[in-house]
């Protein structure tokens, strides 16, 4: 491995994608111009820290939520436009549970207000003390809670409208999507309430000192990476080692070709919605507790970062998603550095539209599943 | 087999010609709509002030769902960023046509004529359309429904910033007004009617209208007016776009939709065509969303949310895409039965009977446990018609997509060629030896 | 050599059309042709290290109908491809006519005369047979978008539609096809398919056809009246190129063939040159003849 031969395969990567060198040059200046501003103090390193922490907090709900999405796009082949509606339903049937139990069922107030999550501020998370330290029970409740209806939710869905139509193209499928999107998001509205309410109380947090100030690093911000980071293993190891998780990677790779090796289809598109539905439900939960508020528009304006995710992970592959939500999260945190704030998530969605442009089978594109 | 020539009787020849039956369906409507005024014992203000609002609301739907037609029927774009290209259109007709600002403190504009701005407003858009095609228009389909999506997020963002709120050209102060939006200080109606000497009739109808519907009734006949205006103008797109689809140009379109690459093979230039197609249907968004909001008064960005790009295309779908007559049919129908009926419905009720809402869900629900009462929950549906009707348009799309994914009007064979093709030419006959390719035809053989 | 020709030509009226210039069999280098067409000159073709045309070189003659034969994966297609542009060859030259055509887009290529047709018929199925020729031809004023809008030009537009019609109906007959006319193309059987993508490709007055496996699928009494098509537009003038699997009917319809193994031109030469040699039987024919 000479350097004439790196040589040469830098001269050929930029021969064979020269955009893409571009692009990858555009990301090393951007570093270099990042360790300049930290050095002369334009921005402190608390800042930076408090930036990236909420980049990759971010980064983690939108892998999470990509996993589900990049599974259903590539093995049912179209783009699932209800798939933010999803996270919100997944975090207000979670968080109604929450409340339940953080209320003590009636208790403290009206069973009606609890289930409503607090609907039109007739009762308040803080109050409650909604809060993985200030009531582990309520909390851990509401994850699985908020996982398992959004299964029921996505299974539903899934055997009275996409079933029926399974055959047709992936356009159908997704104006079909969008109907179903409007249908969520605005029952929710209906039954909930138009109100965006805090959700969570107090919780304890661990102050980092760093220079130029502090990083605080909360309760929530810790059972996020630790809810996250244990789903993401859990997902590869059912991928890698069981049957299941071979099937389904035979059918995102090809639809025809699992159909006929026998792989039972159905089985797997259902399976292949537990496990996308569970995830995405709890990733709503997990982000409505990590960012304390709660609204009927959250899972709406988080699905365009999700997609760009999965996008640029590559459709299909797990780890891209997670890569990407990554990328994606901390672009959308990181931007306001150098552009006006306002344009954070039009920053998301240019990364998102260039990968589309350079290479639209994503950075993890090919190598299929998992 | 869709000609509905050969079937009998004059109704059913007439009912084959296309605007019989969209008049037939506008008659419909109006019928509907006021045999309800009527029956709940509306006034004839109300009634005429219902009218005019679900013109103007068949009217735009119209115009958009024709615009859209161009790009998803036509020519199998899927475009769901239309909502960016009428804010790119209303948002550039209010910086050119603003009068210049008499205070500092004013956000104003280039104080250009009415028509030079929306001539700019369409421009505006087009050339964003040229922005969005120059790499998108390669992509699949599902991925350019995401990118344009995106883009019209961007646009919102871009209007929603503080960055572009105000800035200053020359002596000038002009923006886009952040998130407060922009006061649009333009009478359209007004300086039409007086260009054209329309105003004549204007005056006319209001004379006319005063001893019935009393004072101000100016306003009531104006909002009437701009409705018509916007059929008239709904009539124009339909001509002009029946025309491009009938053009060998739409022809094109039509192959792309079908094959891209087939189409390639055949020596056209798909890209070219593509593009020119994008950046008409945009000019024509654009153009749509100026005549949508140039007389509401003012406009902020959050009005432009994708949910408008997706009633435009729940419109289209309705009345079947690839069609222009189903366009407009759907638009309408779109207009009256899902986007304002249920408002409609809900004055209606409100007007007959006093309807004390409960303030939350459980409050609509706890009674019909508590004492089997169901008016609560009524009215709290009555309340929310608005979101509901979402909830509702959801279903119908599901429910369209399911049953009758090609529209109300079902399958419809749309000849693309700038003659009939129904008839043989006159003066051919099936001679043994004159029909050889190259050899005949009139073109020189090699 | 003289014996081969005669053997070979199915029909006499061809035979004027066709000059064997007296090649040799095996490596017939293209500047041995009288009049050529379609050259093709080391044409390459890598896909992430898969060579699936090797340095590829042959030579079509004007007026001929020449087969192109390989077994499966021998860069038939892929060869196709690159000479009409869908994809840009890695290396290589493609001349049409004496011109340069390497990495000329589709539409530019099939605008220069050499117009193909796809293995699975690409009818565009939404559209009527009649609209799929009338899509066709070339120089069409009404493919502008402002002529077709604005009034005074667009009398011209339909002037020239009424001509294309014309034109349409006349290829109609000659495919005897025309009483499918106003029928939607997905509508046609397989072979009805076949003959119009010959009938569209044709209207666009190419110098020369490309057709990809254009007997696969179509019935034996619809081959045959492909087959007549096929003589009776040589005799107008018109080169093809033809791939196929069905050896039989390359070897009696065709003067010249190419055989292509492993991306590479194993051989060209005469239907009774490719009969007798003896890489070809082990190659492609498997001994079978």
């Amino acid at each position: 491995m000479g350097v004439s031969e790196s040589y040469e395969r830098g001269r050929d990567l930029f021969q064979s994608n020269p955009i893409g060198f571009v692009l990858g040059l555009a990301v090393v200046i951007l570093v270099l111009d990042m360790v300049r501003k930290l050095v002369t103090g334009d921005v402190t390193v608390a800042r930076f820290g408090l930036v990236l922490k909420a980049g990759v907090m971010r980064g983690m709900v939108i892998g999470l939520a990509g996993i589900g999405l990049s599974l259903t796009y590539s093995i049912l082949n179209f783009a699932n436009f209800a798939h933010g509606d999803y996270l919100t339903s997944g975090a207000f049937s979670g968080m109604a549970v929450s409340y339940l139990i953080a209320g003590n069922f009636g208790r403290d107030a009206s069973i009606g207000a609890l289930l409503l999550v607090g609907t039109g501020g007739s009762v308040f998370g803080g109050a409650l003390g909604v809060g993985a330290v200030t009531a582990p029970v309520a909390v851990l409740a509401g994850l699985i809670v908020a996982g398992v209806a959004t299964i029921g939710l996505t299974l539903l869905v899934d055997r009275y409208v996409f079933k029926p139509i399974r055959d047709r193209s992936g356009i159908t499928l997704l104006i079909t999507s969008i109907g179903v999107a409007f249908v969520l998001r605005y029952l929710i509205l209906f039954v909930f309430g138009g109100s965006k309410r805090g959700v969570t109380a107090e919780q304890p947090s661990l102050s980092v000192g760093v220079p130029g100030g502090a990083v605080e690093i909360g309760t929530h911000d810790v059972a996020l990476f630790v809810v996250a980071g244990v789903l993401m293993a859990g997902i590869h190891l059912l991928l890698q080692n069981t049957k299941l998780g071979k099937a389904m990677r035979a059918m995102s790779d090809n639809e025809d070709l699992a159909r006929v090796t026998g792989i039972p289809t159905e089985r797997v598109v259902r399976y292949t919605w537990i496990i996308g539905g569970g995830l995405t439900g709890v990733a709503g939960y997990m982000f409505v507790l990590w960012k304390g508020t709660l609204g009927f528009f959250d899972g709406w304006l988080l699905l365009l970062l999700v997609f760009a995710a999965v996008i640029l992970g590559g459709i299909g592959s797990i780890y891209g998603a997670i890569v990407g939500g990554l990328v994606i999260g901390i672009t959308f945190s990181m931007a306001p550095i150098w552009i006006p704030s306002a344009f954070g998530r039009a920053a998301a969605f240019v990364v998102m539209i260039v990968i589309l442009i350079v290479k639209p089978e994503g950075i993890f594109g090919g190598t299929s599943t998992a | 087999m869709s000609d509905a020539t050969d079937s009998q009787g004059l109704a059913g020849r007439l009912w084959g010609r296309d605007p019989v039956k969209v008049l037939a369906l506008l008659a419909v409507i109006y019928a509907v709509y006021i045999a309800l005024g009527l029956a709940i014992g509306f006034e004839i203000r109300g009634q005429i002030n219902s009218i005019a609002t679900l013109t103007f609301y068949i009217g735009v739907f119209g115009i958009m769902a024709l615009a859209l037609n161009l790009h998803w029927g036509y020519t199998g774009l899927f475009n769901i960023g239309i909502v960016g290209f009428m804010a790119i259109g209303i948002y550039t007709m209010a910086v050119v046509s603003k009068p210049a600002a008499e205070t500092a403190s004013q956000v104003g504009g280039l104080g250009a004529p009415l028509w030079v701005g929306m001539l700019a407003g369409m421009v505006a858009a087009a050339v964003l359309g040229l922005l969005v095609a120059l790499p998108a228009l390669r992509l699949r389909a599902d991925y350019l429904a995401i990118v344009t999506i995106a883009f019209s997020e961007i646009v919102r963002f871009t209007l929603l910033s503080r960055t572009f709120q105000e800035f200053r050209i020359g002596d000038r102060t002009i923006g886009l007004g952040g998130g407060s939006g922009l006061l649009l200080p333009f009478n359209p109606l007004q300086s039409f009617l007086d260009v054209t000497r329309l105003n004549v009739l204007q005056d006319a109808l209001v004379g006319l209208a005063e001893p019935i519907i009393g004072g101000n009734a100016d306003a009531v006949i104006n909002s009437f007016l701009y409705g018509v205006l916007l059929l008239v103008i709904v009539a124009i797109y339909y001509v002009v776009l029946t025309r491009i689809g009938r053009s060998p140009f739409g022809r094109v379109l039509k192959a792309i939709r079908e094959d891209e690459d087939a189409t390639k093979a055949l020596g056209k230039d798909t890209n070219v065509v593509k593009t020119k197609a994008f950046m008409l249907g945009c000019a024509l968004m654009g153009l749509g969303g100026v005549l949508w909001y140039m007389q509401s008064g003012a406009i902020t960005p959050n009005t432009f949310r994708p949910r408008l790009t997706f009633f435009i295309w729940i419109a289209l779908i309705i009345g079947g895409a690839g069609s222009n007559t189903g366009s407009v049919m759907g638009g309408a129908v779109f207009a009256a039965a899902l986007f304002q009926g249920p408002r409609y419905l809900q004055n209606l009720v409100e007007s007959a009977v006093e309807v004390d809402a409960p303030s939350n869900f459980a409050g609509a629900v706890a009674p019909i446990f508590d004492s089997l009462s169901v008016n609560p929950f009524l009215f709290y549906v009555i309340d929310n018609v608005r979101q509901l009707q979402l909830v509702f348009m959801g279903l119908v799309l599901i429910w369209l997509m399911h049953n009758r994914p090609s529209g109300m009007l079902g399958h419809r064979k749309e000849a693309a060629a700038s003659v009939s093709l129904t008839r043989r030419p006159a003066g051919q006959t099936t001679a043994a030896d004159g029909g050889r390719p190259g050899a005949g035809g009139g073109d020189g053989d090699e | 050599m003289s014996d081969t020709e005669v053997e070979t030509d199915p029909e006499p009226s061809a035979s004027g059309a066709m000059r064997d210039s007296g090649a040799v069999e095996g490596e017939t280098g293209p500047e041995e042709l009288a009049d050529v067409s379609l050259r093709i000159e080391n044409l390459r073709k890598e896909f992430g290290g898969i060579v699936a045309v090797d340095d590829a070189s042959f030579a079509v003659e004007s007026g001929t109908i020449t087969g192109l034969i390989g077994p499966n994966g021998a860069g038939k297609s892929t060869t196709f491809n690159c000479v009409t542009g869908v994809y840009e060859p890695t290396a290589g030259t493609v001349y049409f006519e004496g011109e340069d055509i390497t990495g000329l887009a589709p539409h530019a290529v099939a605008n220069k005369g050499l117009v193909r047709t796809f293995q699975i018929a690409r009818e565009l199925r939404e559209m009527t047979v009649l609209e799929n020729l009338m899509l066709a031809p070339k120089g069409q004023r009404g493919e502008a978008l402002w002529r077709s809008l604005l009034p005074f030009f667009r009398n011209e537009v339909v002037e020239q539609e009424t001509e294309i019609l014309e034109r349409c109906w006349e290829t109609l007959d000659f495919f005897e096809i025309d009483h499918l006319a106003d029928e939607y193309a997905k509508n046609l059987s397989g072979g009805q398919r076949k003959l119009l993508e010959l009938a569209r490709a044709l209207l666009t007055d190419p110098e020369m056809l490309l057709l990809d496996e254009p007997f696969a699928g179509v019935n034996p009494s619809l081959e045959e009246r492909l087959l007549t098509h096929i003589h009776d537009l040589q005799e107008e003038g018109y080169t093809f190129l033809i791939v196929e699997h069905d050896m039989d009917l390359i070897m009696q319809h065709c003067e010249r063939i190419i055989v292509m193994h492993q991306g590479k031109v194993l051989t060209e030469g005469t239907p009774a040159d490719i009969r007798s040699d003896e890489e070809v039987i082990e190659a492609y024919l498997g001994g079978e003849v």
